[in-house]
């Protein structure tokens, strides 16, 4: 393969994948599901400033140790008190944060953002013959 | 003295591992027996634990480039200056990282649970090595081989998805949780591409030179399996988002680009008699053995991605232990495996020091029981990962049950853990042991 064809081949590929980069920056997400408050823009630093990316999952994306919290605010017998209650008191597996009632608010405040978006872990699908799934909600 | 900063770089690589491996240790115990260590907890080791096992990944590979690039090439590293100043950002850097996360000062992101002021001196040392490499690289013949290229594409491309990965500070993106947290995949998945790409063309440009055999960093079938890897690089990251919100297209593309593996898959399948055949040969000498394993590693993770890959059985597998099955079978099974192989032959190189026989049994049994822990390690994680993907599925038992169901399976991943810790401490400390030596007796 000669030095030409190499650089023509990378740099077709590099620029389509610029293109594409540029689509997916534009195409996310769909009819702006996902949109944050603000109080829930601070909840996310929150989230961030106590790690809880390091035990907890988002859409699957995090630590595995607790659960996924995705749709922890709105699944039937969890929600605003269950959340709250576990942040105040922590568990046997998380240690009590001492997070102060204002940060709790936000934090609770972008869960509920959260668990708008979407649903995760996925639990009704169709699977199709090529191996595509339909979610159906 | 004549490549030291080369011979720094790998140390505090293999350190790093050791580290990393030490809190990987702590974190899996934390994880099976809640309460263990309280005065570490889990919130605070598995970022000391990830963070410590990519600083071994790029430390090592990029000690490696550093080296080999201009002593294989005969020519001058461009700055040896510059060599030294990206050394010192990185240690400096590692060092505030590490305090960081033993105060609870977190950013909070996956991979990058630093705070984010610290991404501009990691940013700068890349900046740094990709310019003392290019200027290196362009004095020799324009006719690269492909590790050459690889070496090129993964500094570019861990520029490009570092940068991206910060992308959530601007408002256009940290406003909406979906577009977020797509945007994190897509630059995680490029970013692992991106290391690939470092290690990998470590191990061709290893293989090259134990093999003596210039020709397999050019042929043509190289750089067909350079260009498709990095097409995956680009395109393949989104088999990760299937239950992510997100537009189909982006999806499915990621599908079809990722079965494009399968062309991976199928020439590996082809070769085995005959790698089998010329591993044997060589199978005596020390980085070998380890590019070999690495190579069994390559198809059982190859296998175990390509499945992952397709949405009907992602949707069992995504968020389970299967995938961190994945994540661990291909850093310590492939990247690992080549990095130590490098580490083993350029620590040889620079110091000239021979290793006692004892000193060789105890790699080589190292080497042995790497495989076979890591082994059950790989496996107790895909069984636990199946069972709390079917459960999670059908639905009917809570997030508390499911771990309490795999929690026996668990332990044996976490002992098995101690294990390749252990084995990982045979097969490094001597080599740790001729660096130390010959970097402070000169």
């Amino acid at each position: 393969m000669s030095r030409k064809t190499k650089q023509i081949i990378f740099f077709a590929l590099l620029s389509q994948f610029l293109i594409y980069s540029l689509f997916v920056y534009i195409s996310i997400p769909i009819n702006n599901v996902g949109e944050l408050s603000v109080n829930s823009q601070k909840g996310k630093l929150i989230f961030q400033k106590y790690n809880c990316i390091a035990c907890h999952q988002l859409y699957g994306l995090g630590g595995y140790m607790g659960p996924d919290l995705t749709n922890v605010m709105n699944t039937k017998g969890k929600g605003k008190d269950y959340a709250k209650a576990f942040i105040t008191s922590g568990t046997a597996k998380m240690p009590n944060f001492h997070i102060p009632p204002e940060e709790i608010e936000l934090l609770v405040s972008y869960l509920e953002d959260v668990s708008k978006s979407g649903v995760s872990p996925t639990v009704d699908f169709n699977i199709n013959k090529d191996g595509t799934v339909t979610i159906n909600k | 003295m004549k490549n030291k900063f080369e011979l720094l770089f790998t140390t505090l690589g293999l350190l790093s591992l050791i580290g990393g491996m030490f809190f990987g240790v702590i974190a899996s115990l934390q994880f099976v027996f809640p309460g263990f260590l309280e005065s570490i907890p889990f919130y605070k080791t598995r970022p000391l634990h990830v963070s410590l096992i990519v600083a071994w990944i790029f430390l090592s590979s990029i000690g490696g480039i550093y080296y080999y690039l201009p002593n294989y090439n005969n020519i001058k590293l461009h700055s040896r200056f510059l060599g030294i100043l990206h050394f010192s950002i990185f240690l400096f850097t590692g060092i505030l990282i590490l305090i960081c996360y033993f105060l609870g000062e977190f950013g909070g992101r996956e991979y990058w649970e630093f705070p984010p002021i610290l991404a501009i001196p990691i940013f700068v040392s890349w900046i740094i090595f990709g310019w003392n490499y290019f200027k290196t690289a362009f004095k020799t013949a324009s006719n690269w081989p492909v590790y050459m290229w690889m070496w090129a594409t993964g500094i570019f491309f861990f520029l490009f998805t570092f940068s991206e990965a910060y992308l959530w500070l601007l408002p256009q993106f940290k406003g909406n949780v979906i577009k977020e947290l797509t945007l994190q995949w897509k630059a995680y998945g490029a970013l692992v591409g991106s290391w690939n790409m470092l290690v990998y063309g470590t191990a061709i440009f290893l293989m090259e030179k134990i093999k003596k055999n210039s020709h397999i960093g050019r042929s043509k079938i190289a750089f067909l399996m350079y260009f498709l890897g990095l097409t995956n690089l680009m395109f393949g990251w989104a088999h990760h988002i299937y239950n992510v919100p997100t537009a189909m297209w982006i999806r499915y593309l990621a599908y079809l680009v990722s079965m494009s593996e399968l062309i991976i898959l199928a020439k590996i399948i082809y070769n085995w008699k005959k790698s089998l055949d010329e591993s044997v040969k060589d199978f005596n000498i020390l980085p070998y053995k380890f590019l070999v394993a690495s190579d069994i590693w390559i198809l059982l993770n190859l296998i175990l991605a390509l499945l992952l890959s397709v949405p009907a059985i992602n949707m069992y597998t995504h968020g389970t232990h299967i995938t961190v099955a994945h994540a661990m079978g291909s850093t310590i099974g492939i990247n690992t495996m080549i990095l130590l192989a490098s580490c083993l032959f350029l620590i040889d190189k620079i110091t000239k020091i021979e290793y006692t026989s004892g000193e060789i049994k105890t790699i080589k049994y190292g080497y042995t029981f790497l495989n076979i822990f890591l082994l059950i390690f790989w496996i107790s994680l895909i069984i636990a990962g199946a069972i709390k993907g079917q459960d999670v599925v059908n639905n009917t038992i809570s997030f508390k049950e499911i771990m309490t169901k795999i929690n026996p399976i668990l332990i044996v991943f976490s002992i098995s853990g101690i294990g390749v810790f252990l084995s990982i401490l045979a097969i490094t400390i001597y080599p740790i042991k001729k660096s130390l030596i010959f970097l402070f007796n000169k």
